[in-house]
């Protein structure tokens, strides 16, 4: 039996440990790892608790990336609790495996400390790792500081376990903003936070030689189709899930989370949308704003990346009049996702804000304080000229000439 | 909100240090952060560690800080790196040097006219820990500059915080903290 941890009721965290917290807290089976910075703490962590008799379960360090998601393959579809942690290039080798992951709907929990992808190599949080993993048919939701990483990390389990979701959870954080700053987190006692999460259950194990199955069989045009249709189809039903769980996280701790956040909403007329701890400091520059300079400005943000709280972000946008999107990814020749998503989302909506693209904190580059004013000011010319008479694309933060385009 | 900016070298413990802070702080009911830069992470490199301390939530995570404390734990940094960055008017200096406040002044000139605190964080880790890690003298004298917390209070605090230590260090890192909070200047 593993043994038990006393935690104090505050516990000075950073968001490495919060997650190896969250994954000792889950009792899993098995963790297949090969550890990269920014994200090493969380395995180290892990496999710490475990030495020290705190898990009952395997650890299995392998020879990279590739191999940890292949090891965590096998072991979901084992029928077993598993989950991993990676970072920017690691992440990147795992790719292939993301796909199989989620095409054999097994409900596996990978935290990714996000991090810029090289080349040039850089070690620092950007959100490049988490932008190439978009389209991996994941759940991808998103912490802003060290408690929600800690928090999200176990509601992770209970999404992808819950029967009627049985979808792979990835669970992001920043690097070093978040991964390696220590905060003020108030975890869960053990039976709390085990209980929450509860036991595994078992869905068409391959260990169970009384009835066999296969995972990853091939289907080509006769029914890849229907395969893929169905697994989007969970993805998008998985809504659901997440918003329970959620609620019966706040029922248990008080702590508040949703599809989409709004912070300083109810009466903004200007709103930044971020990802990541861009989201906090956003609502810090906004309340500074307001004071300083009667600006009505807000934050909205997708705490459910995918699947893409479509209706819902559009509904917190529904009253601004201008809006600048955050990408903390280089964009390679377009503009950027959020951008993206969040103009699709509005032209369906009965609303149509002035809505531009920043492009910033790429490889760690500071957001500044003064940073996200000069944004917020940036939108309120749009919004008070009622069109765009800033650049649609900007890059904030970026040392030399100003560079905008699609001018 | 406090902020406080520490000037080390990588592998002299300023992370430690500012994360013990951290958890000596958030037993008081504040809020904290501790973060640093790590830059190339080399063993010796020059680095710098950061603490928030606030009664709200701390929501901003920009690494821009202008500092209401600049510690600087290493003695040759004052000449090498940029300490006074960012101060305010009222920023406080607790440098660690075998030197006396004018003898500082002289070889560092930028530091003429501020709030300057002296504190030998070398010799005292030296002596009493066997060990040049300056980074829980620094913090006996930060407690005795800024009058955050009883000197008694803050050694309880840390025995918590040191408690994976065998007896001999933590003994060790009290004298070192009453040292320093006694002998900074």
């Amino acid at each position: 039996m593993a043994e038990k941890l006393k935690l104090q009721e505050v516990e000075v965290w950073d968001g490495n440990m919060a997650f190896a917290q969250a994954m000792r807290q889950a009792q899993i089976d098995v963790v297949a790892a090969y550890p990269i910075t920014p994200s090493t703490p969380t395995v180290h962590g892990y496999a710490k608790f475990l030495a020290d008799g705190y898990i009952d379960g395997e650890f299995v360090l392998v020879e990279s990336e590739h191999a940890a998601m292949s090891g965590c393959v096998g072991a979901a579809a084992a029928g077993g609790r598993v989950a991993t942690a990676t970072s920017s290039q690691g992440f990147a080798l795992m790719i292939e495996v993301l796909y199989q992951a989620s095409g054999m709907r097994l409900p596996i929990v990978l935290g990714l400390v996000n991090r810029a992808l090289a080349s040039p190599l850089n070690v620092n949080g950007d959100h490049s790792d988490m932008y190439l993993g978009r389209d991996a048919g994941w759940i991808m939701i998103d912490a802003f500081n060290a408690q929600e990483s800690y928090d999200l990390m176990l509601m992770g389990f209970k999404i992808a376990e819950d029967l009627n979701v049985r979808l792979p959870v990835m669970v992001n954080q920043d690097g070093f903003i978040t991964s390696h700053t220590a905060q003020n987190v108030k975890p869960l006692q053990d039976e709390v936070a085990y209980k929450f999460i509860g036991d595994y259950k078992e869905v068409n194990p391959l260990l169970d030689f009384g009835k066999p199955v296969t995972y990853g069989a091939q289907t080509e045009e006769d029914w890849h189709f229907e395969f893929k249709a169905r697994q989007h189809k969970a993805l998008m039903d998985s809504k659901d899930t997440i918003e329970n769980v959620f609620k019966e996280f706040e029922s248990l701790t008080k702590r508040k989370y949703n599809l989409v956040e709004s912070y300083l909403m109810e009466d903004a007329q200007v709103a930044i949308v971020a990802l990541g701890s861009t989201v906090e400091s956003a609502v810090q520059a906004a309340k500074n704003l307001r004071e300083s300079e009667g600006i009505k400005a807000g934050v909205v943000a997708t705490r459910a990346i995918r699947p893409f709280p479509l209706k819902e972000v559009a509904r917190a946008l529904k009253d601004v009049k201008a809006i600048a999107t955050l990408d903390r990814s280089a964009p390679g020749g377009t503009l950027g996702m959020i951008y993206n998503e969040i103009s699709g989302a509005m032209y369906q909506s009965d609303n149509r804000p002035i809505i531009n693209n920043y492009i910033y904190g790429l490889g760690g580059r500071d957001m500044t304080q003064k940073d996200i004013k000069e944004i917020f000011r940036d939108i309120k010319r749009n919004a008070d000229s009622g069109k765009l008479v800033t650049p649609l694309q900007q890059f904030s933060g970026l040392r030399g000439p100003k560079l905008s385009f699609f001018n | 909100m406090l902020e406080i900016r520490w000037h080390s070298r990588a592998g002299q413990g300023a992370v430690t240090g500012a994360k013990g802070l951290g958890d000596v702080v958030a037993n008081t009911g504040k809020e904290v952060q501790a973060f640093a830069f790590y830059g190339s992470a080399k063993r010796g490199a020059a680095m710098t560690a950061y603490n928030r301390i606030d009664d709200k939530p701390i929501i901003n995570h920009e690494k821009y800080m202008a500092p209401d404390y600049v510690l600087v734990i290493d003695p040759a940094l004052v000449l090498s790196a940029d300490i006074t960055a960012h101060e305010k008017e009222n920023t406080k200096y607790i440098v660690t040097t075998h030197m006396d406040k004018k003898e500082l002044i002289k070889l560092v000139p930028k530091l003429e006219g501020k709030e300057v605190y002296t504190v030998d964080c070398m010799t005292i880790s030296m002596e009493t820990i066997g060990r040049a890690i300056p980074n829980t003298p620094m913090l006996g004298a930060l407690m005795k500059v800024s009058g955050m917390f009883e000197l008694d209070y803050f050694k309880n605090a840390m025995l918590k915080v040191l408690a994976k230590f065998p007896q001999k260090i933590i003994d060790a890192n009290m004298s070192a903290i009453t040292r320093a909070y006694d002998e900074v200047k």
